[in-house]
């Protein structure tokens, strides 16, 4: 795209009512010609998308009604901030029985990142350079837990896990465990909710980085080659350094929905011991009197979440602007 | 990778049977035993749990934990009354599913791809503030936007009439949802350039029939991809879904899974999410089939489909 398409029209030149589009042959359009192609989905967004965040702070800095149901407050300047600072007294504070949950989700997204990154990267390098014939067949495989929803794929470990389910029974068979003590895998083990979510979001982090490694060149890696590196060094200083952007990209598309992730933890665990963010917030909204706090913590998370949400849109834009 | 698998025989010749790190020092384009073994049982990992699950729909017996004999029995005719077909509340919530679906697709795709096309020709920083908007619909986790979805229908919208229900749910669906039409149309609309609908001007449209008759049919491909994979989503949503459910009865079938999946799970559960699973499996295979058909001589990329 040319850069000049972004300048308006010189003034002096427009038609009434008309605008013409420089560099370019003599197309005219009407002014408002582009605009009122956007302006529903415009409208849309500012009612349904930005509004609903402004009824978020209303809410969270505003107050309750006898019965404790929120009471949000629309002028600004009336905004209290009793609510923001006893959310922050639960985290920061002397009792802090937030932190623990803040402390949990960030080892736990850090742990499945970091699990979805290494397999993710050596099935997406192998897909990229070695499938050769049954590329397409693994590329279907690959992508079909897009259509698969979530639920299932959640409801299918609830399944394999439950006391008398296959996981157990195959380890009672293999006399790994002993035969009356099924494991309790559903019962607030971290290692279940974990095992949730890298199963739920690796196939987001695999496609990004397959569809980066596969558009490297080989030529790059021969010439590494060709200089004397050993395939080892190859990787490591040509592959693995190319592929940063797409590695921090997955990393970002992965980790977002986990920090707001309640689902998995629900599902697999229920337990508080295994409690994350997402459900400091799924309870707040569920039950009574907790509204102001909900909308706090909804708050906090975006703030927590701004840089890289940035950085994910960023990565989008200029996925769009190389095509 | 053709050029991977066209070297490997030339190389093979030189020595590839040293096995060992000396072996891929010698021959780093040979079979990675390793990564293969990764890669085949990343997969098995990722199908076979799901193969079970629909198994477990088929079962007779009352367990969804272990198959016993087959039958259609969770499907069909459970004796309680209980099966997917069978019970009242379960085929409402299969009609909500597909209710919700259809309308949310037929409304946000239209409005979706007419904000593409204005964004991507209307240049300025209205435009970049607008498409900054939509692609943070796109980027936010789900419950953010669910969470402020729900209060605004609570405290704003319900003095207009909306409430919590069917109509709710699908402007917040169609809030999550339209950023896919947006996006996939943005990147056709890239490498569309704008010499077309200006070479329909030329040829004496107007520019509203230019977009119509010139634009507009080169998108097919992209807006046929949208319809397929808004509608799929929205089968499997169920954040945003539950959030701004009211009645009992605006509870579509991802619910249900949801609820009762640890509460008391039957193999109607395990029926509910296949019935899921073959539905977004149809409208997708239907909207690569359209997708393809309609973009002959234009690149398709397989991976363009499960990029978002």
């Amino acid at each position: 795209m040319p850069e000049g398409e972004a300048t308006p029209a010189p003034k002096g030149r427009r038609r009434p009512d008309r605008e013409e589009s420089p560099e370019e042959s003599g197309v005219w359009y009407p002014r408002w010609f582009w605009p009122s192609f956007a302006s529903p989905g415009i409208v849309w967004l500012l009612v349904l998308f930005v509004l609903p965040f402004y009824v978020i702070l209303a809410i969270a800095f505003g107050t309750v009604d006898l019965f404790r149901n929120p009471l949000p407050v629309w002028q600004p300047w009336w905004w209290t901030k009793s609510y923001l600072l006893d959310v922050l007294t639960k985290i920061f504070g002397a009792q802090a029985f937030l932190r623990p949950t803040y402390y949990r989700t960030l080892v736990y997204v850090i742990i499945a990142s970091a699990i979805c990154l290494l397999i993710g990267y050596a099935v997406a390098y192998y897909v990229a350079r070695h499938a050769g014939k049954r590329k397409t067949l693994i590329l279907i495989l690959l992508i079909s837990p897009f259509w698969i929803s979530y639920l299932m794929r959640m409801l299918a470990w609830v399944n394999l896990l439950e006391s008398d389910g296959y996981v157990n029974r195959t380890l009672q068979f293999l006399h790994l465990i002993p035969a009356n003590h099924p494991i309790a895998w559903l019962e607030g083990k971290p290692v279940t909710v974990i095992l949730g979510l890298v199963y739920g979001y690796i196939p987001y982090m695999i496609l990004p980085l397959y569809g980066f490694l596969d558009r490297i060149q080989s030529s790059l890696l021969e010439a590494g080659r060709d200089l004397g590196a050993s395939p080892a060094s190859t990787f490591w200083r040509v592959t693995l350094p190319l592929s940063k952007p797409a590695i921090y990209a997955g990393l970002v598309i992965v980790s977002l929905p986990m920090f707001g992730d309640y689902y998995t933890n629900n599902l697999l665990s229920g337990s508080p011991k295994t409690t994350m963010i997402g459900n400091l917030i799924d309870d707040s909204v569920g039950s009574y009197g907790q509204g102001p706090q909900g909308a706090v913590l909804v708050i906090i998370l975006m703030i927590l979440l701004l840089v890289p949400m940035l950085y994910y849109m960023r990565s989008t834009l200029r996925a769009q602007e190389l095509k | 990778m053709s050029d991977a698998a066209a070297t490997t025989p030339a190389v093979t010749l030189v020595g590839a049977r040293t096995g060992g790190f000396r072996g891929w020092r010698r021959d780093p384009w040979r079979k990675p035993r390793v990564l293969a073994a990764v890669t085949w049982l990343y997969l098995a990992w990722s199908i076979l749990p799901i193969t079970i699950a629909i198994a477990l729909s088929f079962n007779a017996g009352r367990s969804n934990t272990q198959l016993q004999t087959l039958g259609l029995r969770w499907w069909f005719n459970d004796s309680d009354g209980g099966a997917l077909f069978q019970d009242p509340d379960l085929r409402r919530a299969i009609l909500q599913t597909y209710l919700l679906s259809f309308v949310t697709m037929l409304v946000s795709v239209p409005f979706g791809v007419a904000f593409a096309i204005g964004i991507d020709r209307w240049r300025g920083r209205l435009a970049n503030t607008a498409n900054f908007l939509m692609l943070l619909t796109f980027v936010m986790p789900e419950i953010i936007i669910g969470v402020a979805l729900l209060e605004v229908v609570r405290y704003v919208l319900s003095s207009v009439g909306v409430h919590l229900g069917t109509v709710a749910q699908i402007l917040g669906l169609v809030t999550y949802q339209i950023s896919y039409p947006v996006i996939i149309v943005r990147a056709r609309l890239l490498s569309i350039g704008k010499e077309y609908e200006e070479a329909g001007m030329d040829l004496g449209a107007t520019p509203t029939g230019s977009v119509r008759r010139v634009l507009l049919p080169m998108l097919y491909p992209a807006i046929f991809a949208s319809f397929a994979i808004v509608f799929a989503d929205t089968v499997d949503d169920f954040v945003t879904v539950r959030y701004l459910s009211g009645p009992a009865s605006s509870q579509p079938l991802s619910i249900f899974v949801y609820v009762s999946t640890r509460s008391s799970p039957t193999p109607a559960v395990n029926a509910a999410a296949t019935l899921m699973l073959i539905t977004t499996t149809l409208v997708i295979t239907l909207g690569w089939a359209a997708y393809k058909r309609l973009a002959r001589g234009q690149e398709a990329d397989v991976a363009a489909f499960g990029q978002l």
